[in-house]
């Protein structure tokens, strides 16, 4: 692999790797292999996470405390959790690990101005039965390596925050099998972003792409701080056969110091669609070709590049509501094709 | 109308009022198709998608003949197991139907065993049984056109009293108008007779690709089933092809937009060999291609291209313009087949499972076989056959005019077909007896009393339904051809109890969002009025308006659903179209600002 010891970029990476890398970093990796552009970045792999952990579990127990808390106490899970990411935050890197971090981050910055965004992968999030989308941190526009560093251990900690523990107890979720990668990633100053469905939300329908978007960073519209313009594209037509454009109060955008901002959006601009018609089939082409390459519909992230208008995926995780929801085959093949118009002449029984 | 509130169900038939002073002209309508009390009970809707506009006396005469046939076929030919025929009543001219559901489930298995028995072996030999409809109906098609002009000669031609034919002209007039009415007749029977169920096999696939792509737009399917070679296309595929000719001969400068179809004829015919060449590719191409009527047919000035060429030939012009331009005009017929096939792979790709794969191969090719009828029967029944027809009857009119019965040849259309064979009987004995016919001093009156009539009922608009709204619509026939559901009765319900809002909702017929005046076309005879560049509203529009469809913007229809052929022909010309609003005529003011989403399905007024 091209990358050293709990580091490993995406070009070498896809879905295989989820148990080093977790989901969102095995899934970056298995996009740019598809030909999707993603923004460039690594993953501090979860070999480092196990080295902090090691270190932890030498003074007290982990995991082993956290399968002993029981599900529905909130309050004794809110007490551990608290402990334990103050000392996974407090603890000092493993030996080495900051080294790597700083080399990739060199290696990615080549500007040393640019920021990167820190995003937790953990090795089950986005699997397709049990969805830990938005449940651990991301942290947006960090800049320099130290910075990105500490982030990455905010990372690890938040594996441990309240609705995490809480969520992997409810489903009984061994705690071995659960360990935090980090992705760290070329930070896209977005002009406009949001989140795609490769099937309708609402219906199902796996013939329509469903977008929202807003101005400015995608945090606002995945954080729900901002109704998203919405439209419906027939997946195979083209056609937008529904749009919706709302009234777009606040806009993330980076903050010059480090991390972002919400501002409110230029009066011209709040009611005005954040994409044109030209990008919105560009998303539908990127969306047919991500799950083309899956297999199966598609959740994804989006950004429009500012600077060059380029559209970029953040995140495409399978779609988990409607394909669990699959129910028995519509019609099947009859032996007399013709018996099929009964459907229609036959009445309601 | 009702409590705008909430509104519970259409006027009643029994409150419909007669328009004062046409009272003599609705009692001319024969008994069987006034309302009467028990019509109260049932639930009625104004078929303005075939009978856009008040019909006059004769011209019932289409609602009768298809409504014995199509019920004849329903009922008693193919035993739809849900449904028997289609009910018709008649006031101030606007033809209101009623479906007749089977409910008994008894009844529904004992008639679902005979249409197995029946139906499926029509789907089974759909192609021979097609084949064999084709001539049946070109074969009726020629004995009508050999039908005899009605001519009353002074004396008996010489040559008949030598040859002993024994038989008098008198007499040869009831025979022509009994065969003509007898060939009318016959005609609708032959429209019915493979129509529900190719709707039927296209509704199997419509419904299951609703089932599967619960957002799929109705005109995406309406694609995927479509013919590409369709009859229905072939008469403006023609003005295209004699558009290219004359500019390949070099006679397009004849065409001049103000010059009326004969003197650019009689120009040509004075512009040497490519004159005459082109003259002659006009010539075959107007047998058969331009027996296509401006209107659907029901209505006798629904003229055909033959009998006034200025809108072919209005069509040719801005062709010719075109081609100079150097557009190709070829329809690019591989092209949207490739495509074609590509969309029906597309969406059986996104299919659940090969399961489901596999009915949906089935089902698409059941549509596919039998949707040539579905496209093809309308040249044949309601354009080149209705045309046929009213001009036969046109004839008897000239000759009833001729003899004082009525001022003009088109005021027999004013007289039912009973009254006509009376009229006509009574020129047959005044002849033969030689004292004067008893009609000009009866039907002058009546006629001018009826066309008053018409006028005065054009302008009063009449409700959409009548009588109580039933829970549902399942009556297979009545969702197939009219488009009607629950839903669409509610927003008609809902326009009619909140006149205020600016929307009007429809079925989307094809895609694209446009803005422009409206020009709301109430009769077929209005379509003169049509500038470029304006949006053509009215209760149906019909393919044969293709020419037209060059210079709208974008169509918007009362009546019609997503595979009506209007919805098709907007489609190919990428035209913005809503169908079926029920309401866009009465509601949009000639000349206001509306904006069209052909996708959605919306009309919005702008004023």
């Amino acid at each position: 692999m091209g990358g050293s010891e709990h580091i490993s970029w995406f070009a070498d990476l896809g879905l295989e790797h989820r148990a080093s890398v977790g989901g969102k970093g095995g899934s970056l990796g298995e996009l740019q292999r598809a030909h999707i552009a993603v923004p460039a970045g690594f993953v501090v792999t979860t070999g480092a996470f196990e080295r902090c952990l090691e270190a932890l579990e030498r003074d007290l127990p982990v995991r082993s405390a956290i399968e002993s808390l029981p599900a529905d106490d909130l309050t004794q899970i809110a007490h551990t959790s608290k402990a334990l990411r103050s000392r996974i935050e407090q603890a000092p890197l493993p030996p080495g690990v900051l080294d790597v971090i700083s080399s990739a981050h060199a290696r990615l910055c080549a500007d040393h101005d640019s920021a990167v965004a820190v995003r937790s992968s953990a090795t089950t999030e986005d699997a397709i039965d049990a969805s830990f989308a938005g449940l651990q941190d991301t942290y947006l526009w960090v800049k320099g390596a130290a910075e990105t560093a500490r982030m990455v251990q905010l990372c690890w900690a938040s594996l441990y925050s309240v609705e995490s523990i809480s969520y992997r107890r409810r489903r009984r979720i061994p705690e071995h099998s659960v360990a935090m990668a980090v992705v760290v990633q070329v930070m896209v100053d977005a002009r406009s972003a949001g989140v795609m469905f490769t099937r309708s939300p609402t219906t199902g329908d796996r013939s329509v792409i469903t977008v929202e978007g807003a101005w400015g960073l995608g945090s606002a519209v995945v954080g729900g701080e901002v109704t998203p313009d919405r439209w419906v594209i027939g997946k195979i037509t083209g056609e937008i056969s529904a749009r919706a454009t709302s009234d777009k109060t606040i806009q993330h955008v980076p903050r010059d110091t480090g991390g972002i901002v919400s501002l409110p959006v230029a009066d011209d601009l709040r009611r005005a669609a954040c994409m044109s018609d030209e990008e919105l089939q560009r998303l539908r082409d990127i969306g047919r070709r991500v799950e083309r390459h899956y297999g199966r519909a598609q959740d994804i992230e989006w950004a429009v590049q500012r600077s060059d208008g380029n559209i970029l995926l953040l995140q495409s995780r399978p779609e988990t509501v409607w394909s669990t929801r699959e129910a028995a085959p519509l019609a099947r093949a009859v032996d007399n094709p013709v018996e099929h118009v009964m459907s229609i002449f036959g009445g309601r029984s | 109308m009702s409590s705008p509130g909430k509104p519970q169900g259409f006027p009643l038939p029994s409150s419909l009022r007669v328009v004062p002073g046409t009272e003599a002209a609705q009692a001319a309508y024969p008994y069987y198709m006034q309302f009467t009390a028990g019509d109260d009970q049932r639930f009625w809707f104004y078929n303005s998608m075939h009978f856009p506009e008040p019909m006059s006396a004769f011209d019932m005469v289409t609602a009768e003949a298809a409504y014995c046939a199509l019920g004849a076929a329903n009922t008693r030919v193919h035993c739809l197991p849900t449904t028997l025929g289609i009910d018709y009543r008649i006031i101030n001219g606007r033809v209101y139907i009623g479906g007749n559901a089977v409910t008994d489930p008894a009844e529904i298995a004992r008639r679902t065993t005979e249409f197995q028995n029946r139906a499926f072996y029509y789907y089974a030999n759909w192609e021979r049984l097609y084949a064999q409809w084709r001539e049946k109906m070109l074969a009726l098609i020629q004995d009508t056109r050999a039908l005899p002009r009605p001519l009353l000669p002074e004396f008996e031609p010489i040559e008949h009293v030598h040859a002993g034919r024994g038989i008098a002209s008198n007499h040869y007039l009831i025979d022509t108008y009994y065969k003509t009415l007898e060939g009318y007749f016959r005609m609708w029977h032959h429209h019915f007779e493979f129509l529900l169920l190719g709707y039927g096999a296209y509704m199997t696939f419509f419904a299951f690709c609703k089932k599967a792509f619960p957002e799929i737009t109705d005109q995406t399917v309406a694609r995927m089933v479509a013919g590409m070679e369709a009859e229905i296309f072939r008469p403006d595929e023609e003005l295209r092809r004699l558009a290219r000719c004359a500019v390949e001969l070099g006679v397009d400068a004849h065409f001049q937009g103000s010059s009326s179809a004969d003197s650019i004829i009689k120009t040509l015919q004075g512009a040497g060999s490519p004159g005459a060449a082109w003259l002659e590719e006009l010539q075959s191409s107007r047998e058969p291609w331009f027996n296509i009527n401006v209107g659907d047919g029901f209505y006798h000035y629904h003229r055909s291209w033959n009998d006034d060429l200025s809108m072919p030939f209005t069509g040719i012009f801005d062709y010719i313009a075109r081609v100079k331009s150097g557009e190709a005009l070829e329809r690019p017929v591989e092209k949207l087949q490739a495509e074609r096939q590509q969309l029906i792979a597309d969406y059986r790709e996104l299919l659940g499972s090969d399961e489901e794969r596999a009915a949906y191969d089935q089902m698409i090719a059941l549509a596919h076989r039998v949707f040539p009828y579905v496209e093809g029967h309308k040249f044949y029944c309601e354009h080149w056959y209705t045309n046929l027809f009213f001009n036969k009857i046109r004839e008897f009119g000239a000759l009833l005019s001729a003899h004082g019965f009525f001022p003009q040849e088109s005021d027999v259309f004013h007289l039912t077909h009973f009254e006509l064979e009376a009229a006509i009987v009574d020129l047959m004995t005044s002849w033969s007896t030689g004292s004067a016919p008893r009609g000009p001093s009866r039907w002058p009156n009546i006629v001018a009393e009826r066309r008053a009539a018409i006028a005065q009922w054009s302008k009063h608009d009449t409700p959409p339904a009548l009588g109580p709204v039933p829970d549902i619509i399942d009556d297979p026939a009545i969702v197939m051809l009219w488009g009607i559901t629950r839903e669409s009765l509610d927003s008609w319900l809902k326009a009619s109890g909140d006149g205020a809002t600016d929307e009007i909702r429809g079925f989307a017929a094809s895609s694209g969002v446009v803005e422009g005046p409206a020009r709301v076309i109430k009769s077929v005879e209005d379509i003169g009025r049509l500038q470029s560049g304006d949006i053509l509203v009215c209760q149906i529009t019909n393919p044969s308006w293709a020419p037209i469809f060059q210079k709208i913007l974008g169509a918007v229809s009362d009546l019609g659903g997503s595979m009506s052929h209007a919805a098709i022909v907007a489609r190919e010309y990428g035209l913005p179209a809503v169908v079926g609003t029920g309401t866009a005529t009465s509601r949009i003011k000639d000349g206001q600002r509306i904006r069209v989403d052909g996708g959605r399905g919306v009309v919005t007024i702008l004023h």
